[in-house]
């Protein structure tokens, strides 16, 4: 294929990518950055969105489209729940201690994974997609529904982004962010606050792994990349920093694929890595981020 | 002499008593323990080795790394390799698996460590990332994820005279008991010392200790290279000990391990490593011995600790009764 | 909990029958005497009738699970049947089985325990390469026999020892150079490789190029794949336009979308496609997005689908482990085999019978166990039937491997139909080890 078509490839499927992993990530940046605690659980909660997508699609058969928009709805809040349980029971009691959550989130990922493993199978299982075409370019052919998935994923981020800055519920959370000892003299439900940032982070993830399922397939293993890649772009971007958020994502998803373009797939991939923990090492407070913490 | 010094002295000695014995029961327990208990303590010892070096960095000057699988890697390839493709024999293979984590580490430590906390915690897991990376693309060497043995010669160990036989469970037994026995004697002294006291600084305020003067850059570099090192010393005792060399040991989880070995047994504690290796190891062990579901009982039985000690095992007892506990 | 439940159960089953086992009886008689009064022979147990203990060393977690689970009811089935014909030399199979969590560490911890805390005879049944390698050594060094059922060209390649085995399955280098000369002369001589970027994938690369070689083609372009990877469509654009074939190799759970996004980007103006049934193994062909395989070909160990020409063998192993003649479970039609592995576990676990009997083993003494593995060496052939249902094998005891035929099959209407069937000779290859020098 010549170069400039490749290229063209390479940044759809750059831009793909972006969309999901921004989404993840927006979703463990409101974890991270409002309760400081490393959840190391969030690629679960990607997993259990991607295995209810699938529950729901084959309990509506015979409709892909009716099932996936159930699925689009009943997955993040089911997940919602389960993150909003564990936060209660868990994550409050150990009063958010930096290590215990630690320990907590790697506990909760082995019993999600086990669970997962007994009620949904070892099997990567497909979920058809709502819509079906493809767009042939006259170089290659490429599925409409990834463009879709970016489309889907720019207005949930929007919303995200609204919700945030616009809403007094995302003052909450930011105020919460900036400070917590203030926030509680100003007579904010932090506890409530903390309860509803993990419920919403989880949620984020599991809407983005119902996004993608239709292309990716739900395996219960599969929450394993989402959180190295979230944890990355989180960091990358800035702490706290939507914005960093999303520029860090388009950065990793694009970053490897482009440089596949000039060398072999793994060697592209450690490059990759390497250039974008420079640019940490360059800016330890990350693109976006105001200070290192 | 005075009331602070005697109370010094009576530290040191509950101190000696209390790790030397852990020592010694570890020692006495080859004796009792059946057959396969004396065979799989050899293999956790070695990781608890691995745990109490990731131990000095995260629990003494409080950087937490996702990326010690790059050492403990870098100690297995380093020592396999040498022995398998460049016929240095398993002695000299030893000296080359600890070389290239030391120098890894230093070299490292010269770029990572203008990052901080979560940075840090994130550029350590894009290297570990990296260097796994690196195993799968030069798979002609490695043999990629599958990975590679040592057998036949490499299996004695020449040493001043002596040779050893790594396939016999004695001999592994009491070389991995020396490794960690040395480890533990090591960190103790490391945290009595100045040094050590200076780490135990920069972790609780890096600001202040740089106010004090010290430069707090060089004590990183040594806490880090000190750390990689001793991770290295344990991956390449693994490769010698076990005589398996993969990728898998080299993945992300072999950085997660340790962290979770070191804050269940007790963060900053010498031994907290040691009891988290003990305890994750055998919980699965006979977990799974009752039930294919295995992981789902260890994740409880984990939240059921954190929340009953946040602190870890011995790092709780320590807060509640044993303040004296290094 | 569902698992483990079942395994104890069977085990149980398995201890209650071998109360029932009276040396001397023939199968039949033993069948009856059960029927009757199972609880009227316990008491005439021998001391000589203690069970052969065989450590199933198996993948119920981690990646290779999907794997596992069929591993398991493979071998669940044949122990049955091994135990209902009067066991091994009149001794009943213990089957103890223990989870090594497809991780090469807990594979060699496995071994240790099977080998000091349940004391087996041998060890079976391990499947991805790393699990195998990483034990071996243990293995070797524990004296315990390790009989493996994982393809993989490592014990074949004499680098691990001597206690090692695989007897029930063709390793990849010999299933790789059989297919050369098929696409060469029907589907074409340039080829392009897509294969994963370790050690499995490597044996593809090297291996198929230097036998493409051998027919004059070639493999004109590699396209090594990150195991990372969830993925592929940014990789097409590296498969040069002169391909006539494309050949495929992939594992994990990703290897549904692998061959959907290939679909998406070729559409009808595709090159032939040759590809490892590894690239679906335990998935439906009537999945979305697979329409597009219609016309390509497959590798396939053992067909999936039951052919015209199905022997009785097939017939009669499909029905004993539960698969239909679609490669379906019986009781999920959802749940599809994994065809062209599993029946590894069967076969092997045959010819531990068949070795354990030829070597009068009694018990787990270096003696009889030196016998053990002389005996297994020994071994020329095994015909095809119900212990060898995917065919005749011939067993090379320098290196340890078994060589049978493989099958070329192509999508047709949804369904893998079978135009090739390779002789043994096509994947014999010059032997690069002699583990019998080796001492024991």
């Amino acid at each position: 294929m010549d170069f400039g078509p490749y290229l063209f490839l390479a940044f759809l499927e750059g831009t793909v990518t972006a969309a999901v992993l921004a989404l993840t990530a927006v979703g463990l940046s409101l974890v991270f950055g409002v309760m400081r605690i490393v959840n190391v659980a969030h690629g679960e909660f990607f997993m259990l969105g991607a295995v209810f997508a699938w529950w729901c699609t084959s309990l509506i058969s015979g409709y892909p489209a009716l099932g996936f928009l159930a699925a689009l709805i009943v997955a993040p809040l089911l997940v919602g729940a389960i993150a909003m349980v564990s936060e209660r029971l868990i994550l409050k009691r150990l009063n958010y201690n930096p290590e215990g959550t630690i320990v907590a989130t790697i506990a909760l990922l082995y019993i999600i994974q086990q669970l997962a493993l007994i009620g949904y199978g070892p099997d990567a299982r497909p979920v058809e997609a709502p819509i079906t075409f493809r767009i042939v370019f006259p170089w290659f052919g490429y599925a409409g529904y990834k463009l879709v998935v970016v489309a889907a994923a720019a207005a949930l981020l929007l919303a995200t982004w609204f919700v945030l800055t616009r809403t007094r519920l995302g003052l909450l959370m930011r105020a919460t962010q900036y400070d917590r000892e203030t926030a509680l003299a100003f007579a904010i439900p932090v506890d409530r606050v903390y309860a509803i940032v993990f419920a919403v982070g989880a949620m984020l993830a599991a809407v983005a792994a119902v996004l993608i399922v239709p292309i990716q397939q739900a395996h219960y293993l599969m929450g394993n990349d989402p959180l190295l890649l979230s944890f990355i772009v989180v960091i990358i971007g800035g702490l706290g920093s939507i914005k960093g958020t999303v520029v860090a994502a388009i950065v990793i998803g694009m970053s490897d694929g482009i440089i596949s373009v000039f060398m072999t797939p793994t060697l592209a991939k450690i490059i990759a890595t390497l250039l974008v923990a420079m640019v940490l090492v360059w800016r330890p407070q990350g693109l976006f981020g105001q200070t290192a913490r | 002499m005075s009331v602070r010094a005697t109370a010094a002295r009576r530290n040191l000695h509950r101190i000696i008593v209390s790790h030397g014995g852990v020592i010694a029961l570890l020692f006495a327990a080859q004796f009792v323990i059946g057959a396969y208990y004396h065979l799989s303590l050899t293999r956790v010892m070695v990781l608890a080795t691995f745990a109490v070096g990731y131990n000095i960095l995260f629990g003494y000057t409080g950087l937490l790394s996702l990326g010690h699988a790059l050492f403990f890697g870098a100690g297995l390839y380093g020592a396999g390799i040498a022995a398998t493709q460049f016929g240095v024999g398993a002695s000299g293979a030893f000296v080359v698996g600890i070389a290239a984590g030391l120098l890894l580490a230093f070299a490292l430590g010269l770029i990572i460590l203008r990052t901080a906390g979560v940075a840090f915690m994130i550029v350590t897991m894009m290297f570990a990332q990296a260097g796994y990376l690196l195993v799968l693309y030069f798979g002609t060497y490695t043999r990629g994820d599958e990975g590679f043995v040592l057998k036949g010669a490499l299996r004695e160990a020449h040493l001043f005279g002596f040779s050893l036989n790594l396939a016999d469970p004695v001999t592994r037994y009491n070389l991995a008991l020396f490794l960690l026995a040395a480890c533990v004697v090591g960190c103790i002294a490391l945290v009595r010392s100045p040094v050590g006291r200076v780490l135990v600084a920069i972790r609780e305020n890096e600001e202040r200790s740089r106010m004090l003067g010290y430069n707090t850059f060089r004590y990183k570099l040594f806490a880090l290279t000190l750390s990689g090192t001793i991770c290295a010393t344990a991956g390449a005792a693994y490769a010698l000990l076990f005589a398996y060399v993969g990728a898998t040991f080299a993945s992300i989880e072999y950085s997660i391990l340790p962290l979770l070995w070191v804050l269940l047994g007790g963060i900053g504690t010498v031994l907290g490593p040691v009891v988290g290796t003990l305890l994750m190891f055998y919980l699965v062990d006979v977990a799974s011995s009752y039930t294919s579901a295995y992981m789902l009982v260890v994740g409880i039985v984990l939240l059921i600790l954190i929340v009953w000690a946040p602190g870890g095992l011995l790092g709780t007892l320590r807060e509640r009764k044993i303040g004296w506990l290094p | 909990m569902g698992h483990s439940g079942k395994d104890r159960s069977v085990t149980k089953q398995a201890k209650v029958s071998r109360r029932t086992a009276l040396q001397g009886l023939g199968a039949a008689g033993l069948a009856a005497a059960a029927q009757v009064a199972p609880g009227a022979v316990r008491y005439a147990q021998a001391q000589t009738s203690a069970p052969i203990k065989i450590g199933f060393q198996v993948h119920r977690t981690g990646i290779g699970a999907a794997y596992g689970r069929w591993y398991e009811r493979t071998t669940n089935a044949a122990v049955k049947l091994i135990n209902e014909a009067g066991g091994i030399g009149g001794r009943k199979i213990e089957l103890i089985a223990e989870d090594d969590g497809t991780d090469p560490k807990r594979g060699a911890e496995v071994v240790e325990k099977f080998a000091t805390q349940h004391k087996v005879d041998v060890v079976f049944g391990t499947l991805f390469s790393h699990v195998v390698i990483g034990s071996a050594p243990r293995a070797g060094e524990l004296k315990m026999p390790y009989f493996v059922v994982s393809e993989g060209h490592h014990v074949a390649s004499g680098k691990l020892n001597r206690y090692v085995f695989q007897p029930g399955i063709t390793d990849v280098k010999s299933q790789v150079i059989s297919m050369a000369p098929w696409i060469a002369s029907n589907l074409g001589k340039k080829v392009t490789m897509i294969y994963p970027d370790f050690a499995f994938g490597h044996d593809h690369r090297n291996y198929f190029s230097e036998a493409i070689k051998k027919q004059g083609g070639e493999a004109i372009a590699l396209i090594p794949i990150p195991p990372t990877e969830r993925s592929f469509t940014r990789y097409f654009p590296k498969i040069p336009s002169s391909t006539e074939v494309l050949y495929h190799v992939m594992v994990g759970p990703a290897v549904l979308t692998f061959v959907k996004e290939l679909g998406e980007h070729f559409g009808s103006k595709r090159p032939k496609i040759f590809g490892f049934i590894d690239s679906l193994e335990a998935v439906n062909l009537k999945s979305p997005g697979l329409d597009f395989l219609e016309g390509t070909y497959f590798w396939e160990g053992y067909p999936r689908y039951a052919q015209a020409n199905q022997t009785d063998a097939d017939k009669f192993y499909r029905s004993k482990v539960g698969v239909d003649d679609t490669g379906a479970s019986l009781s999920d039609p959802k749940d599809i085999a994994t065809y062209s592995h599993m029946f590894g576990c069967w076969e092997t676990l045959y010819v531990i019978k068949q070795a354990i009997e030829a070597s009068g083993y009694k018990s787990a003494t270096l003696k009889d166990k030196t016998a053990l593995i002389e005996a297994t060496e020994a071994m020329k052939t095994f015909e095809e039937g119900k212990e060898h249902p995917q065919g005749k094998k011939i067993f090379n005891g320098k290196i340890h491997q078994s060589f049978g035929h493989q099958n070329i099959s192509q999508v047709t209407g949804s369904k893998l139909k079978v135009v090739h069937r390779t002789s043994i000779e096509d994947g014999m290859y010059e032997a690069e080890g002699d583990y019998t020098k080796m001492s024991l």
